[in-house]
């Protein structure tokens, strides 16, 4: 009986998983259109908008790195700035690595990684409590080659804006 | 989507162990030319062994016995021939001098009481011309296969000396796209089955040192948790899933505990909890990472991975508390750390060059070899006999899994016909 009880909750948690929107633009423009002023004063979702910097959600680093490079840092702020402005606006920062080495290393610096660009959004002024970190490790990379091409991809960050 | 807890139907178990090809390379390179090291026993001197097909053998004891002899690399199969003694009135030993056969084996099958068999086997020494192991066992048809690997493993343990592992079990991840499954499989690779199957990342198994449980780390729930799940009921249960990340589970030799890793707001330490996922302490603590706990066979001891040097190492610390002690020190990548069986050296990922590879290094003398020589080899871990450690490696743009004798010398290789596999964890010794 037990059993099944703990089956019926786990199917149950992952339909909950499987109904989530999984695509970032979507949970985006849902954050966004949630927001009534924001959307009516423009004409198109800051976040979606290519020449808009929002529109960039990743951040790369280097192999067994955790550092946010320079370069990322106007965009972070943008989104820190873009969060802080929107009430309704939560994010999900999901850290991921590279294939190479130890899955359960990863695991751990793909967290570091998610902290270390909440860290930087919370020193821009947006409350923890908007910021939501997670870690893949190597388990879900964007690119499957075997490759430095691929594995550069898959060092990353990304600023995932969560549906209310 | 299967349930963890579901158990397969024969039709599928056995179309998905024909699924399985086991693809065996044993090599003998040239290793360590340089050094010009004398190997001593091991896979240097392979010892000439001939096994006899047995009589009324239709369930293919003596083919399964042969092949686990000739895949481990540690002996020499010698062809019988057309002589084929079934008891040892039958045995003329100068023939298998001649034949070059130091150790030659026998046996049959013969009908026992109420449907089973009794399966007879003798190991007999061709040079001094006796019996040197000789069982009966009574066992059912279905029990066929396990009993060819015991056999295996008595044979092996009195050849060489080390116990057999010819009977243990290996877990490992098979991802097909997005789908997952934790599989158990006999060490020959021979009858897989699914234990857990999710559409979210499963890593780590670790077996309990009993070999009834595995605890494993799945994401099924959008993050990395921790489960222990008994292998014959199905039923499982969280061990850690606080805010944040929680995974590397490693038992304590006496079954009770589960170190893991907790991973939060920039750090990540290790805790050890009961096994029911009661009671969690903190052993660990420092700023940056720290996982990948393996406890030392007497259970005192953990050896982990730590980047608080700078670089990720292996340090090993008392589970008490007390002085951490850095073991590693070439390179700026070593990883995954896990004892040997004997407590007297651990196998370790090193980054060599733009290379990841398996490594041993012993306690004593801190020295250490590189084992393998693939580009992307993970996740080693020990045969319980502490003679092979098998890992994850990629080979043809695909996840396989690999074998190599701890003196680096005898190779092996275990893929799927689709699909990669990764993350083994070989079992325990079954009694």
């Amino acid at each position: 009986m037990r059993q099944l009880m703990l089956s019926a909750l786990l199917m149950s948690l992952l339909a909950a998983c499987g109904s989530q929107p999984t695509k970032p633009e979507a949970k985006a423009a849902s954050a966004a259109s949630s927001n009534g002023a924001a959307t009516k004063a423009a004409a198109i979702n800051p976040l979606n908008d290519p020449h808009n910097i929002l529109s960039h959600r990743s951040v790369y680093y280097d192999f067994d790195k955790s550092i946010v490079k320079d370069e990322y840092k106007p965009m972070i702020k943008a989104h820190a700035e873009y969060i802080d402005s929107h009430a309704s606006a939560k994010v999900q920062l999901q850290g991921n690595c590279d294939e190479r080495g130890s899955r359960e290393y990863n695991l751990a610096l793909g967290q570091r990684r998610a902290d270390s660009v909440k860290q930087l959004m919370e020193a821009a002024g947006v409350a923890g409590s908007r910021l939501s970190t997670v870690s893949y490790g190597s388990e879900k990379p964007r690119a499957l080659g075997h490759n430095e091409e691929a594995w550069a991809q898959n060092r990353r960050t990304d600023i995932v804006y969560q549906s209310e | 989507m299967r349930k963890p807890g579901d158990r397969a139907n024969g039709t599928y178990m056995k179309k998905l162990a024909s699924c399985i090809v086991f693809l065996l390379l044993v090599l003998c390179r040239p290793a360590f030319a340089a050094l010009s090291i004398e190997i001593v026993g091991g896979g240097e001197n392979q010892i000439p062994i001939s096994v006899v097909p047995f009589e009324s053998d239709s369930g293919g004891v003596s083919a399964v016995i042969a092949a686990d002899l000739a895949r481990c690399g540690m002996f020499k199969m010698i062809d019988p021939g057309s002589a084929q003694p079934h008891d040892i009135s039958q045995v003329n030993y100068p023939d298998w001098k001649d034949k070059g056969a130091d150790a030659v084996v026998i046996g049959g099958i013969y009908p026992a009481a109420g449907g089973q068999y009794e399966v007879r086997f003798r190991l007999l020494d061709a040079n001094k011309q006796t019996q040197l192991a000789g069982f009966s066992y009574t066992v059912s048809s279905s029990q066929f296969r396990q009993t060819a690997h015991r056999i295996a493993d008595v044979i092996y343990q009195q050849l060489t000396g080390n116990a057999g592992v010819f009977s243990t079990k290996i877990a490992y991840i098979l991802k097909r796209s997005g789908h997952f499954e934790l599989q158990v499989a006999d060490a020959d690779g021979y009858g897989a089955q699914p234990i857990v199957s999710v559409n979210a990342p499963i890593i780590s198994p670790a077996w309990s040192p009993d070999g009834k449980k595995i605890a494993y780390v799945s994401f099924e729930l959008g993050k990395a948790a921790v489960y222990v799940q008994d292998i014959l009921t199905g039923r499982r249960h969280v061990v850690a899933n606080f805010r944040g990340s929680n995974s590397a589970p490693a038992w304590s030799p006496d079954g009770k505990e589960i170190a893991f890793t907790w991973s939060h707001d920039g750090h990540s330490r290790i805790d050890i909890v009961d096994e029911d996922g009661r009671n969690r302490r903190e052993i660990e603590a420092s700023p940056g990472i720290s996982t990948e706990a393996s406890f030392s066979p007497d259970g005192q001891q953990i050896i982990f991975t730590s980047d608080r040097g700078g670089s990720p190492q292996v340090y090993r610390m008392p589970v008490a508390g007390g002085k951490i002690e850095r073991l590693t020190f070439e390179g700026n990548y070593n990883v995954s750390p896990h004892y040997s069986p004997d407590g007297k050296s651990f196998i370790y990922l090193e980054r060599n060059g733009g290379h990841f590879n398996v490594a041993i290094q012993d306690f004593t003398t801190g020295q250490s070899q590189i084992l393998t020589d693939g580009d992307l080899d993970q996740s080693p871990t020990f045969a319980p006999n502490g003679q092979l450690i098998l890992y994850a490696s990629i080979y043809g743009g695909r996840g396989i899994l690999a074998i190599v004798s701890i003196d680096g010398r005898i190779k092996q290789r275990l893929t799927m016909q689709s699909g990669d596999i990764r993350e083994p964890a070989w079992g325990p010794l079954v009694h």
